[in-house]
């Protein structure tokens, strides 16, 4: 029975000692120096856009990012990447629309104001222009205060003006990026269908519009090549800006954390000089750079020779529809 | 006037989150705000460190060169603090800053970022010394009693260090040349351009 017991003894000591031992030895091995993490090692094994993370034990688990090297192209693009293409596009553009007016000079209407109107845009056409154009014109003048006003307008203002001012901009940005795009989706809505490219547009543009010769008039419906670029300049460029956007009005929702709002702000920044610079081209022929054009949206009633040199087709086929109607006729009481 | 920076000896750090609870008891800081962290690497596997970290004041902080409202100043002992009369909350410091040192309490338009709030090095801010604004907007201004950040003075291993940055350093060196080993002065590359050569 003794015997026996030794041996079941010795039997389970050799077990537990073949189990045990190269846990042992392995432990015994473990090296502090060579293995604890080297920040510096860590850091050359990470790639663009990668941080340095690990677990946390507070709740907010975005906390547990310990180093993001990102944050230096960041910077670096906000502080020297973006106000160059701003600077280069921005007053590219301004240059171009200056040099523009002295060349070509203001776009006449060939055969003088007639008198008679007819009338382009209703009342809910001007109302989602304006209502997306105020905002348009707030969110850039605020956007581009937030990127560049410190330069220009703090030393003007003082600290403590410019900072309230800016704080204005922030809620003006935040709110009225509703409106917005509100109106980018009206517009989307009233405008869409005669804004589809067509062979007419082809024609348009090999012509440029009749922009750059005197006195030539390439046949446009009811939108032209150029106001359907615009269209679809305002309509993406409002979706891109808007899905972006909605990313840094909830920062605490973004799926990333900081590399994903790190992106979509500088595609919200970069897109906007580029939308700024289009507005600008627009607002200029829209205006001062047209006889007549202004009328369109601003009492919607424009001149029948100005839609005839500009919209022969549309202006016919407007006639047409109004012919078809006895002028006479009393409505039905 | 010294450059006083913040240094932790991650092979000292036990994770015991003292230092976290002690600046949030310390500056009364909100809920959801934490001026500083632990974060471990490597957890469960060998080689494992934990670190602490905070606002590191960099030199050249990019935080102060993003602002748009320019809110951020450096003490003469290079403390990086800025003004929350100044900041808008638009979260730009957050973006450039690489230790996630900014925090917004939520009381922003659609619950988004109110006013930026981060370590200060118990330096307190532009308000007054010791005044009530000044505890309320930015805490406890020990510096100017003479004394250190507090998370660091308590650390029971002494793992994080504050202070003079040579002198830290000097610390810091003796420490690896004595057991033979360290993890690196966390941060110090990307904050000071600059590590403790050993």
């Amino acid at each position: 029975m003794k015997a026996q017991f030794k041996i079941v003894v010795a039997a389970l000591a050799i077990i537990f000692a073949s189990v045990m031992l190269p846990a042992a030895a392995q432990y015994n091995n473990f090296q502090p120096t060579k293995e604890a993490v080297q920040e510096d090692k860590l850091l050359q094994q990470l790639k663009e856009g990668d941080r340095l993370s690990g677990r946390i034990s507070i709740p907010d688990a975005k906390a547990a990012s310990l180093i993001q090297p990102q944050g230096q192209s960041w910077r670096d693009f906000h502080q020297n990447k973006l106000p160059t293409i701003g600077g280069v596009v921005l007053l590219g553009m301004l240059g171009a629309l200056v040099l523009f007016f002295l060349v070509r000079g203001r776009v006449k209407i060939e055969h003088g104001f007639s008198g008679q109107t007819i009338t382009r845009f209703a009342s809910l056409d001007r109302f989602a222009h304006w209502m997306t154009a105020g905002c348009f014109i707030i969110l850039a003048l605020s956007g581009l205060n937030v990127s560049v006003g410190r330069i220009i307008i703090l030393p003007l203002l003082g600290p403590e003006t410019f900072a309230e001012l800016t704080h204005l901009g922030k809620l003006a940005h935040n709110y009225l990026a509703f409106p917005f795009m509100a109106g980018v989706a009206l517009m989307f809505l009233l405008w869409v269908k005669d804004n589809i490219p067509n062979k007419l547009d082809l024609e348009w543009i090999k012509q440029g519009g009749g922009l750059f010769s005197k006195g030539k008039h390439p046949l446009a419906e009811r939108f032209n090549a150029g106001q359907k670029v615009v269209f679809w300049i305002v309509m993406a460029g409002g979706t891109v800006m808007s899905v972006s956007g909605w990313f840094l009005l909830f920062p605490y929702m973004a799926p990333d954390g900081v590399t994903s709002l790190q992106l979509m702000t500088t595609v919200h920044a970069v897109l906007a000089v580029g939308f700024v610079a289009a507005m600008l081209a627009h607002a200029y022929i829209g205006s001062v750079g047209m006889e007549g054009a202004f009328d369109a949206m601003g009492t919607g009633e424009v001149d029948l020779n100005w839609a005839k040199e500009h919209h022969a087709l549309w202006v016919a086929e407007e006639q047409a529809k109004a012919a078809a109607v006895p002028r006479n006729s009393v409505p039905a009481e | 006037m010294a450059r006083v920076k913040f240094l932790c000896d991650a092979d000292r750090c036990i994770e015991c989150n003292a230092c976290v609870t002690a600046c949030k008891n310390e500056h009364e800081v909100p809920w959801g705000i934490n001026r500083r962290r632990v974060v471990t690497i490597n957890d469960g596997k060998p080689g494992e460190r934990s670190v602490s970290m905070a606002c590191m004041h960099c030199t050249d902080a990019p935080c102060a060169a993003v602002c748009p409202v320019s809110c951020f100043y450096t003490t003469a002992d290079a403390v990086v603090l800025h003004s929350k009369d100044l900041c808008i909350g638009c979260g730009y410091c957050f973006y450039a800053c690489p230790f996630g040192a900014p925090q917004y309490p939520k009381v922003g338009n659609f619950g988004s970022r109110g006013k930026m709030d981060k370590c200060t090095y118990c330096a307190g801010g532009p308000e007054e010394d010791f005044s009530t604004v000044e505890f309320e907007k930015y805490g406890r201004n020990r510096l100017a009693e003479g004394k250190l950040p507090l998370c660091a003075e308590m650390c029971s291993t002494k793992s994080l260090l504050a202070g003079d940055g040579e002198m830290i350093a000097t610390i810091y060196k003796e420490r690896v040349m004595k057991r033979g080993y360290g993890s690196g002065a966390w941060g110090w590359k990307t904050a000071y351009k600059e590590t403790v050569a050993i």
